[in-house]
């Protein structure tokens, strides 16, 4: 299969490959796919202030799906939570030329992108209701 | 040290110089009709033909009235599976092949079902092989064929041949044998092998593409086929059509030099495989070899990379032709059959990539392929979740994934 100029240089020169650490209240990690399916996406951003300032992935799979992460990771740095979610898998197949039967890469990218945010949102809320918790226990 | 490397001889070999110059003649100044009986460019033809009949008999321990020409193995497969089911469905309608088959086999083998027959499709184990006595428990007095490769094409490995064929005789059942990936890469002897048809193929074996052949036994006993190509009687009525003369005469040449050369040619592609894979092996982690340790085709190398899906491999290594059992390489999306079938988890086969080394690869080749692989390798598993959860003690069986669709 012959790919465009732009996959090829996300697969050759992956941006923002890395882990951020999982356990930081203020970083979103999501896991997607499956080994037996060939692909497994990890994205990883970290949020503050509702804006991504900080995003990294690492990929098993083809060179659409570490292309379609990367250029996920790319995209979503320095975006609001909101615009991120704006991010559509089709936008990736536009911007990678890729192929119909790599149409499912980008998918995965899109379904990372919102798994990590509703990642960071519970974290966010379980640490709200921890501090409200912690809040309605002082004496008045 | 020319780029890209060729290291995909499974799927094609390049035609060696000679067998094209041999052919040459034969698009022009010698281009009669091989069944023109009545003048000299008819004759010259024909004659062509018979010692091209005679060079591929000499390799398979036949006599030249027993070669037939078609288009490839494919179609030379699909004559023995169908001919010798019309031809025999008096008998009986019971076909056992096995699941590791060539898809020339397997569609074969489909149609005929869907046609009335009966077909077993023994299984193999984690190397690829089949038990002979599977295939003797699964004779029934309805059986027509037993048809089994002689080696496979994704992971080498070489079949029983020699103890099916005595099985075959015993029980008075035809044996094809699809032969493809070994003919001039294995000594053939259809005598002492049992086998009573032969699928074999010109551009697997540096000859030209579009030309194939079928050995059919003539005496002990005398197989007959029905043709399913019509029209003309050609090739004892079994296929019919006006015969490739330049590419029967390429491939009767592969085949001579094929016998010339395949002692010291297996020896030293062996050499290469082996060097290959320690190579390999020996500086990379959590590489598998696919397929028999030891039974296997010489030019044949089948690895798994945990953690590195093939094809992210295939396209790190631009610079050589390799194949690989990943599904992102086939259009169905579907990884391997002939992996799964062996009991592989589905993940080695994403993970799979197919070496086939052959005539014209060198040392020097196999040496850039080694640094090539273990760079590539090792930079994808920098970017792979999985590495990183394996580093980490992460038990990659226990982790409950997230399958989207």
């Amino acid at each position: 299969m012959a790919y465009g100029p732009k996959l090829l240089d996300h697969y050759n020169n992956p941006r923002n490959v890395g882990s951020l650490d999982k356990s930081d209240p203020t970083v979103g990690t999501a896991v997607v796919g499956a080994p037996e399916c060939g692909d497994v996406m990890k994205l990883q951003l970290k949020i503050k202030g509702n804006i991504v300032e900080d995003a990294k992935f690492k990929t098993f799979g083809c060179g659409s799906a570490i292309a379609s992460s990367s250029l996920a990771t790319e995209w979503i740095k320095g975006k609001r939570i909101d615009e991120a979610l704006q991010i559509k898998n089709t936008d990736i197949v536009r911007e990678l030329s890729l192929p119909p039967v790599k149409v499912h890469c980008s998918v995965l990218a899109e379904d990372a992108i919102k798994a990590a945010i509703e990642d960071y949102q519970k974290k966010q809320q379980a640490l709200a209701k921890q501090s409200n918790a912690q809040g309605d226990e002082e004496p008045k | 040290m020319k780029l890209p490397i060729y290291m995909d001889n499974h799927s094609t070999t390049p035609v060696d110089p000679s067998v094209l110059e041999a052919m040459l003649p034969y698009f022009t100044n010698k281009f009669g009709n091989a069944a023109s009986r009545s003048h000299p460019f008819g004759w010259e033809a024909e004659e062509a033909v018979e010692k091209s009949r005679v060079q591929i008999g000499k390799l398979i321990g036949s006599g030249h009235k027993e070669i037939i020409f078609t288009s490839g193995a494919t179609e030379s497969t699909n004559i023995a599976l169908k001919g010798t089911a019309e031809m025999t469905c008096e008998k009986g309608n019971h076909i056992i092949t096995q699941v590791t088959e060539h898809k020339a086999t397997l569609d074969s083998a489909k149609y005929l079902e869907k046609h009335g027959c009966q077909v077993t499709y023994l299984p193999v184990d984690q190397n690829g092989m089949v038990d002979p006595l599977d295939v003797e428990k699964a004779i029934t007095p309805k059986t027509i064929l037993i048809t089994i490769m002689h080696a496979n094409n994704e992971v080498g490995t070489i079949q029983p041949i020699g103890e099916i064929g005595k099985i075959a005789k015993k029980h008075g059942v035809l044996f094809h044998v699809d032969a493809a990936q070994t003919l001039g890469r294995l000594a053939i002897s259809v005598d002492q092998m049992g086998i009573d048809i032969l699928s074999v193929s010109g551009h697997k074996i540096y000859g030209p593409k579009g030309i194939g052949a079928l050995y059919v036994r003539r005496t002990n006993p005398r197989v007959r086929l029905s043709p399913i190509v019509h029209g003309g009687g050609h090739e004892r009525g079994i296929r019919s059509g006006t015969l490739n003369v330049p590419a029967i005469v390429g491939f009767g040449q592969a085949c001579e030099l094929a016998s010339s050369l395949m002692d010291e040619e297996s020896r030293r592609i062996t050499e290469l495989r082996d060097r290959l894979m320690k190579g390999i092996m020996g500086a990379l982690p959590d590489v598998f070899l696919n397929g028999h340790p030891s039974l296997r085709l010489c030019g044949n190398l089948n690895l798994s990379f945990a953690y590195v899906e093939g094809e992210a491999l295939m396209m790190g290594l631009n610079d050589i032709a390799v194949s690989s059992g990943s599904a992102c390489t086939s259009a169905s999306l579907e990884p391997s059959y002939v992996l799964r079938s062996m009991g592989k988890p589905e993940e080695l086969a994403h993970t799979s990539i197919r070496f086939g080394l052959g005539r014209f690869n060198t040392e020097e080749e196999v040496q850039f392929v080694i640094t090539r692989v273990v760079e590539t390798v090792t930079k994808l598993r920098e970017m792979s979740p999985l590495y990183e959860m394996a580093k980490q003690g992460i038990d990659l069986k226990s982790v409950q994934w997230d399958v989207p669709h």
